[in-house]
C-alpha cells in the first residue's frame, strides 16, 4: 500500500514541478524561445488526451491529427476574421470568392471560439457510436482513425476557397485586439498555454482517480469481462474518445495562435502517429508521461533540427524503437522501477538489520 | 421446485451447422446443473446463448418465468440477474484484486455515476466478506496479475457473487486445476448454491460426480439424457458417446 502511494503522489508532485519551471521559464529564456515552448505545450496537452484514450483505454487513435486540426481551424477562422477587419479574407479574394461562406459566417463572434470543442467533440461522438457499437476494436479502429485524418486532409486541401488549401491558414494578426507580433501578447498567450495545461491535466486527473478510471483500464484488461459486469463499455468508449478529441481541439487552439499558422500538413497520418510516440517514449497510462514525452521530445526536435536537419526523423525513429524494446513504459515507467527497486533495497535492508542480532 | 431458466425449441446454427439443436430444459432454483458432453456438444454455444453473446435462429429461454433472455443486451442480463465467467480466467489484471472486485459491486453502471458516486461502505463490507469466502480476502491490495491461476478463478467467482445475482453461468471453473483446488472450488460452488442456481460445463468426471445435482449430457447439439449423476451413469448411450472415453478427463 505505501509503495502505491509513494508511486502514486510523485506524479502530481512532478507535475507541480513542471508547471513552476515552466512559469518560470520567461526569467531565463528569451521571448523566440518561450513562442517555442508554448508550442510544446499545447502539444503536451494534446499528449494527455491521447494517453487517456490509449493508455488508459488502450484504444490507439492514429488520428488525433485531425482532432487537433479542427480545433486550430476554429481558432484560426476566428482570427482570420479578424485580421480581415470585416473584408473577405485574403485567401479566398485570391480564389474568386466574392461572400463569405456559410460556414465561415459565425466565426466572427467570439462565442464560436466554443466550436473548438464542439466540432471536435461531436465528429468524436459520430465517429465513436458507429465504430465502438459495432464493437470495432484493436488495430481495425487504429486504421479507421488513419484513414479518418487522410479524409480530412484531402477534404482541407481540395476545399482550398474554404479553409485556404495547402497553406492553410495564416497571417494572423491580432487576437482580441492585442498584436500578435507584439511580445506581450506572447507571454499572456505563454500563460494562457500553461493555464490549459493546469485545466486539462486536472480534468485527466479526476477522470483516472475515480471509479471511471478504473472502468476504463478494465476496458483495456477485458472488455467482455466489463460487459458481463453489466457496463456498457460503449459508452465510456464514446466518452472517452469525446473527451479525448475536445482535448485535442483545445490544444490545436491554443497552438493557432503561438504558431501563426494551420495547414493541412499538421492534421496528417504522420504528424497523428508522432503525437503517439511523445506518449509511448514518455510512458503511458501516467499523464505525466505524456506532459514529460510531448515537452522533451519537442525540445530535441527544435535542438538537434536546428543544428542537423537531416537526422531528425531518424533519431526519432532511433529513440521510438529504444522505447518499445528497452522501456516498454516509457521514461515514466523507468522512473518508477528503480524507485520501486530501491525501496525494496531499503526494505530488505532493513529486514537484514533487524535479523542480525538473532542470527548471533 | 421453482423453475428459474427455462430453455425452449433452441437452436442455433453456424452458416447451416447445428450447434445446438432443439434443445429443451427446465432448470430449477438452488440447482448445480452441469452440462457434459464431448467437445463439440454445443456446451459452450448454449452458455453463450444463455448469456446473449450468441442470438439463436430459433426458440426461446425464460428466466423467472417472464423474461425471455434473448429480448436483452449481454450488459443488461447482469441486471436482471445472470451472470457469466468464462473458460479462460479473465479478470482485470492491472488492477487490483479490491479495485476488481469494488467495479463488480456497483449497482449503478451508468457514467455519471462512474464519475461521481465512490462505493458506500455496506458495500465494502460485502466484498470483504465475499473475498474472505474465496480465500482472497489477504491479497485484495495485490494486482491480480499477480495471482495465481486458480486464484484468478476465484476471484472471477468472487466478482460474481458480490453482483446477487440469480443465475451464474460457470465454463470449465476447475480446468488447469489441481486437485487440492479442484476441490476448494466444488466446495465453494456449494457454498454459492446456498443463495443462487448455478450452471457448470465441466468435463472433469470426478468433479461432476461429487458436486452435481442434476446432470445434462449433450451430444452433438441436443440433449442426449438428462438425470441425476447415477442415472446418466448407467444410460448406455451416454457411455458410448462419452464416458466409455474415459470422460475425457485429460480434455
Amino acid at each position: 500500500m505505501f509503495v502505491k502511494k509513494f508511486i502514486k503522489a510523485p506524479a502530481n508532485w512532478t507535475f507541480l514541478i513542471i508547471i513552476l519551471s515552466l512559469l518560470a521559464a520567461p526569467l531565463f529564456l528569451s521571448v523566440f524561445r518561450i513562442n517555442l515552448l508554448g508550442k510544446f505545450i499545447s502539444y503536451a496537452i494534446l499528449a494527455i488526451g491521447i494517453d487517456l484514450i490509449w493508455g488508459y483505454t488502450g484504444i490507439l487513435s492514429l488520428g488525433h491529427g485531425v482532432f487537433f486540426g479542427l480545433g486550430a481551424y476554429a481558432m484560426g477562422m476566428y482570427l482570420k476574421l479578424e485580421a480581415a477587419h470585416g473584408k473577405l479574407p485574403d485567401f479566398m479574394s485570391w480564389s474568386g470568392l466574392e461572400h463569405l461562406p456559410a460556414i465561415w459566417a459565425p466565426f466572427s463572434n467570439p462565442l464560436s471560439l466554443l466550436f473548438i470543442i464542439i466540432i471536435p467533440a461531436l465528429l468524436a461522438a459520430v465517429i465513436g457510436y458507429l465504430t465502438f457499437k459495432n464493437r470495432i476494436r484493436g488495430v481495425y479502429f487504429s486504421i479507421l482513425s488513419q484513414a479518418l485524418s487522410l479524409i480530412f486532409v484531402v477534404l482541407f486541401i481540395g476545399q482550398q476557397a474554404y479553409t485556404g488549401g495547402t497553406n492553410g491558414l495564416t497571417s494572423f494578426q491580432t487576437i482580441f485586439g492585442l498584436s500578435l507580433a507584439a511580445d506581450n501578447t506572447k507571454y499572456i498567450l505563454y500563460y494562457a498555454s500553461i493555464l490549459f495545461l493546469i485545466l486539462v491535466y486536472t480534468y485527466c486527473r479526476f477522470i483516472v482517480n475515480h471509479r471511471i478510471g478504473k472502468i476504463l483500464i478494465a476496458i483495456r484488461d477485458g472488455e467482455n469481462r466489463v460487459r458481463f459486469s453489466g457496463y456498457n463499455p460503449t459508452i465510456y468508449k464514446i466518452f472517452v474518445y469525446i473527451s479525448s478529441a475536445a482535448i485535442a481541439g483545445i490544444a490545436g487552439a491554443i497552438f493557432v495562435p503561438q504558431v501563426g499558422i494551420i495547414s493541412p500538413a499538421e492534421m496528417g497520418i504522420v504528424p497523428s502517429i508522432e503525437m503517439v510516440i511523445w506518449v509511448a517514449i514518455g510512458g503511458r497510462g501516467t499523464l505525466i508521461g505524456a506532459v514529460i514525452g510531448a515537452i522533451l521530445v519537442n525540445g530535441l526536435k527544435s535542438g538537434i533540427s536546428e543544428s542537423f536537419p537531416e537526422i531528425w526523423s531518424y533519431f526519432l525513429g532511433l529513440t521510438f524503437i529504444v522505447v518499445v524494446i528497452f522501456m516498454p513504459e516509457g521514461l515514466v515507467g523507468l522512473v518508477k522501477k528503480y524507485a520501486s527497486h530501491l525501496f525494496t533495497w531499503h526494505n530488505k535492508k532493513e529486514k537484514i538489520i533487524q535479523k542480525a542480532p538473532s542470527i548471533n | 421446485m421453482n423453475t428459474i431458466l427455462e430453455i425452449k425449441d433452441l437452436i442455433i446454427s453456424f452458416d447451416g451447422f447445428y450447434a445446438v439443436n432443439n434443445v429443451n430444459t427446465k432448470i430449477n432454483k438452488g440447482e448445480i446443473r452441469f452440462f457434459i458432453g464431448p467437445n463439440g456438444a454445443g456446451k459452450t454455444t448454449l452458455l453463450d446463448a444463455i448469456c446473449g453473446r450468441i442470438k439463436p435462429q430459433h426458440g426461446s429461454i425464460i428466466f423467472n418465468n417472464n423474461k425471455n433472455v434473448l429480448h436483452y443486451a449481454e450488459h443488461e442480463l447482469v441486471n436482471i440477474g445472470i451472470g457469466r465467467k468464462f473458460q479462460v480466467p479473465s479478470v482485470f489484471t492491472s488492477l487490483s484484486v479490491y479495485e476488481n472486485m469494488e467495479i463488480s459491486v456497483v449497482k449503478n453502471r451508468g457514467i455519471f455515476s462512474a464519475i461521481f458516486n465512490n462505493i458506500t461502505k455496506s458495500q465494502r463490507e460485502k466484498i470483504n466478506t465475499i473475498l474472505e469466502l474465496v480465500d482472497l480476502f489477504d491479497y485484495r491490495y495485490r494486482k491480480a496479475s499477480e495471482l495465481s491461476h486458480g486464484q484468478k478463478q476465484w476471484l472471477e467467482i468472487a466478482m460474481l457473487l458480490v453482483q446477487d445475482l440469480q443465475l451464474i453461468l460457470l465454463d470449465e471453473p476447475v480446468a488447469g486445476m489441481g486437485r487440492k483446488e479442484t476441490t476448494k472450488t466444488g466446495e465453494l460452488l456449494q457454498k454459492i448454491a446456498a443463495h443462487c442456481t448455478v450452471i457448470v460445463v465441466e468435463h472433469d468426471m470426478q468433479f461432476v460426480r461429487e458436486y452435481a445435482s442434476m446432470v445434462t449430457v449433450l451430444h452433438e447439439g441436443a440433449v442426449l439424457d438428462e438425470g441425476s449423476v447415477n442415472h446418466i451413469q448407467n444410460n448406455p448411450k451416454v457411455i458410448d458417446v462419452y464416458l466409455g472415453r474415459g470422460g475425457e478427463n485429460c480434455a
